[in-house]
């Protein structure tokens, strides 16, 4: 199989194919070539050996029954190297599949890295193969959308500036009811921290805005909320490809730290936010390491829980398993603290295998949830692997600290029929953290 | 036929090298180059801590996830590679040419033992044929410029061998300083300029993952 | 700016009024201190939904439902958002304005102080409301607020037209625009962010990007000649006559002035440009290479580099810049003119330099102990937490505002020598 036989219908990847011709390839690959790669990608696509030690890597490959197509190498060979070998000379319809396969077929985790001798990062291949589409106009509708909405409100989901501090106001109010004298403290200049978190949070999920200020205020944090744009940590033009907008959006994130004097910012449980300040935001804009520490809640609750200033009224004592999100444990290596929070409030833990930064993908990361509706299935269908991992260890409850890898576990705890229910980690510590009266 | 054989180990082999010199350290300066010049976002996480972790933890067989779920290739890669440079360094003919070239001397390997090694990279060489025809991603990824090198590597061996045996007279060797002199000036060219650039893509992804990601890359 | 003649500049300390947060109170929120240091005021909580302003020792009999975003403006009076029944309004001096809004954000202030903006939404359609007088147009969305530096007219990039659920051919052929009191140009584009307007003649300008790759500026409708990889936000030369913006080119980032190239595009990146007032001089924070950021002053770097820097701020003359450089966010340092000074501070604010551009203070915070340095020296003592710091007219004098054990206390100090 390759991925000619397996096109999905998109109306993104369909309207910018529509708008191409060879010569316009060709002028863009060349471009591509001569301003913004460099030796990363001539040492990684000389040195390739082609022996395939990466397929088993990936979710995609073993869930589909070691599809040769789907393996990292793969995934290289009909994309980057064939551009590479035509001098990007290729026809509209090969960059449709190629953009398929970049922004679908690859959740950028990294897995793969761990199998490869030479070192080769497919996933930054991937990216720049999102980037090449990204300049060519040709990428899939939704999370075209969400890099629009980034753009024009500097959030992911179109929030209008008063919706955000509306919902806050309301979370605020609804919590009040439980702690009476809760507050969600606004533009505090100076505050030891501000949290941020994702668009969808004041969108869909405000319950996780509650239950921070309700951690928050019980733990007796120095913190704020900021009110201005900027406070949402999520970043899909990193995804898309358009790093100019990926840029401006960290810039804002971290210049409004700056501005209200914050030591640090924490994060809510998201797992590509933290990408995007850690790892790819804050080069594009000529920082090394973050201008600003960027703390993820799995750290802050464990600082927490270290400092004793969390009170728990008892353990979950159901089995309990834990996904590993790749963007913050092959990311920026928090197994231990997210096991530590993890133990303080389940006592019956069991691991999935493998784990820790050799965990699979939940294959909804990289974007790739983002894509919609078009894509579910292939990401579903594409991760037996996890769903048999999930189902081996016989767990009730899984703990999954980032809101990518609940959409996608979400998806395959459902296809699969696997009876599992899914919690962040701040859903335990809310349900289980002493209240007042 | 011995004057040919002469040129082939003398002003032959002194070309291919020099050839393979200049090559390299131009492809590897120019690499260096162009990424102080294009990736300066990477080339600042360059950690010497770090890249030597990766490539110590990735030379030990069966310790990276890698090698562990592939147990027989990880067998013939570490097989491969290591008769490769013993053979290279230790059988009393390169020995000769390199006392006759510089008066180095040391010990050498009996030739039974030569040619067992050579035989060994030989059915190496075997496998990666039959793995790069049966595997079904192999088989996928695998362009004319794959079988080119491992044929390029081949040879030598297959030459070698068979000229140890006395197969083809004189020809033989010949044909084996040939086709070594061939591989000596393709690496910087083919897939063989791994063997330039491994260890640093190899200290860049530790770097990374040391330096930035916190967490092991094997 | 300030008034600072008619104020106080006897030399001492003085209690301004004990905040200790009044038990019949449910809490009291943040304090903050009058400009000339006479009053401090903070939020209460009387009782469930029912706020109100404490100044000093006594309570505003104004109480709403709910009060956000208290400042002082820079003539002194207390600004503050408030909501009851459902509609919000801005209360100045104690005063709600007449017009209520569906809900009110992002308060600006002109120069002076005495004219109060603020983002308004009605009926679920933006715009702005200037000193109570909301646009008569709104829009389907608004944001990047901004006003005059007189506090005259008012800007806010505004979507001029309907989109649907993930209509990506609506958006590309541009439904943003900028509305200069409520009145859009007619220009439709992809995207605008921060308008700003010039010192007087109420030319606006702000950055664009035209396609998904193309960016540029625009003035007054009319965009410049040329495109770049990125811009960042525009700035009027001090005369009004130019506008200068830091543009990205091959990878690079550089100043453009009217879309031509004034600093070649060599930085990892250029922004927080800032002119002198005579228009001399140009100050920008740049990177000449990447992870290490400077300021240049005219295209010439200083030599000091650091990780992360900050905060720049001119003098007054025109002659010399501050800044502020980190590490992670820790290890704050002040720079005046390239040198630094001596110690380092857990966290540190925007220098402020005295009118004869002589001294630069700066608010420093350490081990959670507040100060305020004068050229590098602490002045007026430690504090549970300070603000800005304010010099008198001759730069001799400096007023350091700071609460210690919940009083608030003012003080004035020499200039030391």
């Amino acid at each position: 199989m390759s991925i000619q036989d397996r096109k999905i219908e998109d109306e993104g990847l369909a309207y910018g194919v529509s708008k191409l011709t060879t010569d316009k390839i060709q002028q863009t690959f060349q471009a591509l070539i001569d301003n913004e790669t460099g030796a990363k990608l001539k040492a990684f696509s000389e040195s390739c050996m082609r022996c395939g030690m990466c397929a088993e890597a990936c979710h995609f490959f073993v869930s589909h029954g070691d599809d040769p197509s789907y393996s990292p190498v793969g995934k290289v060979s009909q994309t980057m190297t064939k551009l590479l070998a035509n001098d990007g000379k290729v026809t509209p319809d090969d960059i449709y599949g190629m953009a398929q396969i970049a922004y679908t077929e690859c959740n950028l985790c990294r897995r793969c890295v761990h199998y490869c001798p030479i070192g080769i990062d497919v996933a930054y291949i991937m990216t720049t193969i999102r980037r090449f589409c990204h300049k060519l106009g040709v990428t899939p509708q939704y999370i075209q959308d969400t890099a629009h909405s980034h753009s024009a409100t500097m959030n992911q989901m179109w929030v209008k500036d008063d919706e955000w501090v509306d919902s806050l106001f309301w979370q605020e109010d609804e919590a009040r009811e439980e702690f009476p004298n809760l507050r969600i403290p606004m533009d505090k200049e100076g505050a030891d921290f501000y949290y941020s978190v994702i668009a969808p949070e004041p969108k869909f999920r405000t319950q996780l805005i509650y239950q921070a200020a309700a951690i928050m205020n019980e733990a007796g944090c120095d913190w704020t909320m900021p009110s201005m744009p900027g406070w949402d940590n999520s970043d899909m033009c990193m995804y898309s490809g358009d790093f100019e907008m990926m840029g401006r959006l960290k810039r804002q994130h971290f210049e409004l730290a700056q501005k209200l004097k914050v030591s640090r910012i924490v994060m809510g449980e998201c797992g590509h936010a933290f990408r995007s300040i850690y790892d790819n935001g804050n080069r594009w804009l000529g920082w090394k390491d973050y201008p600003v520490p960027v703390v993820h809640s799995i750290e802050f609750f464990a600082e927490l829980f270290e400092q004793g200033r969390i009170k728990l009224t008892g353990k979950i004592q159901e089995p309990v398993t834990i996904h590993d999100p790749c963007n913050i444990i092959r990311g920026y290596g928090l197994m231990d603290k997210l096991r530590y929070v993890a133990h303080q409030l389940c006592d019956n833990i069991v691991e999935m295998y493998p784990n820790r930064e050799h965990n699979y993908c939940c294959s909804a990361g990289g974007g790739v949830i983002n894509c919609g509706p078009p894509f579910k299935k292939v990401r579903v269908e594409g991760n037996l692997a996890k769903a048999n991992q999930l189902k081996a260890t016989g767990a009730k409850i899984c703990i999954a600290p980032c809101h990518n890898c609940h959409g996608g576990l979400e998806d395959v705890i459902h296809h699969y029929d696997l009876g599992i229910e899914l919690k962040f980690l701040g859903d335990l510590i809310y349900e289980l953290m002493e209240k007042p009266e | 036929m011995n004057s040919l054989y002469n040129f082939a180990v003398g002003p032959l082999a002194w070309a291919a090298f020099i050839i393979l010199a200049v090559t390299a350290v131009w492809r590897l300066w120019s690499m260096y180059t162009l990424a102080k010049q294009k990736d300066a976002s990477s080339v600042a996480y360059m950690s010497w801590k770090f890249s030597l972790r990766s490539i110590a933890n990735w030379l030990i067989p069966y310790k990276s996830l890698g090698w562990k779920t592939n147990p027989v290739l990880t067998a013939v890669t570490f097989v491969f590679h290591i008769c490769f440079v013993v053979l290279v360094i230790f059988v009393t003919p390169h020995q000769i040419l390199l006392e006759n070239a510089f008066g180095i001397t040391y010990p050498t390997l009996p030739t039974a033992a030569a040619d067992a090694l050579t035989l060994i990279v030989i059915a190496c060489c075997c496998y990666f044929v039959y793995r790069r025809v049966t595997n079904k991603t192999v088989r996928f990824v695998t362009r004319t410029n794959d079988w080119v090198s491992l044929g390029l590597v081949a040879a030598p061996f297959v030459t070698a061998i068979l000229g140890s045996w006395g197969v083809g007279g004189e020809i033989m060797p010949l044909l084996h300083v040939l086709t070594a002199e061939a591989l000596i000036v393709a690496i910087p060219f083919t897939r063989l300029a791994h063997i330039l650039f491994a260890l640093f893509t190899r200290a860049y992804i530790g770097s990374e993952f040391g330096g930035v990601r916190h967490c092991k890359d094997w | 700016m300030y008034k600072t003649k008619t104020w106080n500049w006897e030399v001492g300390q003085r209690t301004i009024a004990d905040m200790t947060p009044n038990s019949d109170h449910k809490w009291q929120e943040e304090i903050f201190i009058s400009p000339d240091g006479e009053k401090a005021s903070a939020v209460v909580c009387l009782d469930d939904a029912e706020f109100s302003i404490r100044t000093n020792d006594s309570v505003s009999e104004n109480t709403f439902e709910k009060l956000w975003e208290l400042n002082y403006t820079t003539n002194g009076d207390l600004c503050c958002y408030a909501m009851q029944d459902e509609e919000w309004t801005v209360m100045v001096a104690d005063k709600p304005w007449e017009e209520t809004y569906g809900f009110v954000w992002s308060p600006l202030f002109s120069a002076d102080g005495k004219n109060v903006a603020t983002a308004v939404q009605q009926d679920m359609e933006y715009g702005m409301s200037v000193n109570g007088a909301i646009w008569e147009t709104l829009f389907e969305n608004a944001n990047n607020f901004a006003i005059s530096p007189d506090g005259k007219k008012s800007a806010a990039v505004v979507q001029v037209k309907s989109m649907g659920q993930a209509d990506l051919k609506t958006f590309r052929s541009g439904i943003f625009s900028i509305a200069v009191d409520g009145v859009a140009w007619d220009n439709n584009l992809m995207n605008l962010w921060t308008p700003v307007f010039d010192n007087n003649a109420y030319r606006v300008a702000a950055q664009v990007r035209l396609t998904l790759y193309d960016y540029s500026i625009i003035v007054d409708n009319t965009l410049w000649e040329n495109t770049y990889q990125g811009v960042w936000e525009p700035l009027f030369t001090p005369d009004g006559k130019h506008v200068v913006a830091p543009v990205r080119q091959g990878g690079k980032w550089g100043m453009a002035k009217d879309g031509q190239l004034i600093w070649q595009a060599t930085y990892a990146n250029c922004w927080h440009h800032q002119f002198s007032e005579d228009g001399e001089n140009l100050y920008a924070i740049v990177a000449p290479e990447y992870g290490k950021f400077t300021v240049a002053a005219n295209d010439k770097p200083w030599e000091m580099r650091s990780p992360v820097v900050t905060d720049l701020a001119v003098s007054p003359d025109g002659k010399k810049a501050a800044a502020l450089a980190n590490t992670l966010n820790k290890d704050w340092r002040v720079c005046v003119n390239g040198s630094v000074w001596d110690g380092s501070y857990d966290m540190a604010w925007k220098p402020v330099f005295c009118p004869n551009s002589e001294a630069v203070a700066a608010k420093v915070r350490k081990n959670g102990r507040y100060n305020v340095l004068v050229n590098g020296k602490p002045v007026g003592g430690e504090f549970d937490m300070c603000f800005d710091p304010i010099f008198n007219a001759d730069g001799s004098k400096v007023l350091v505002r700071g609460l210690h054990d919940g009083k608030a206390l003012r003080v004035v100090a020499n200039v030391p020598k």
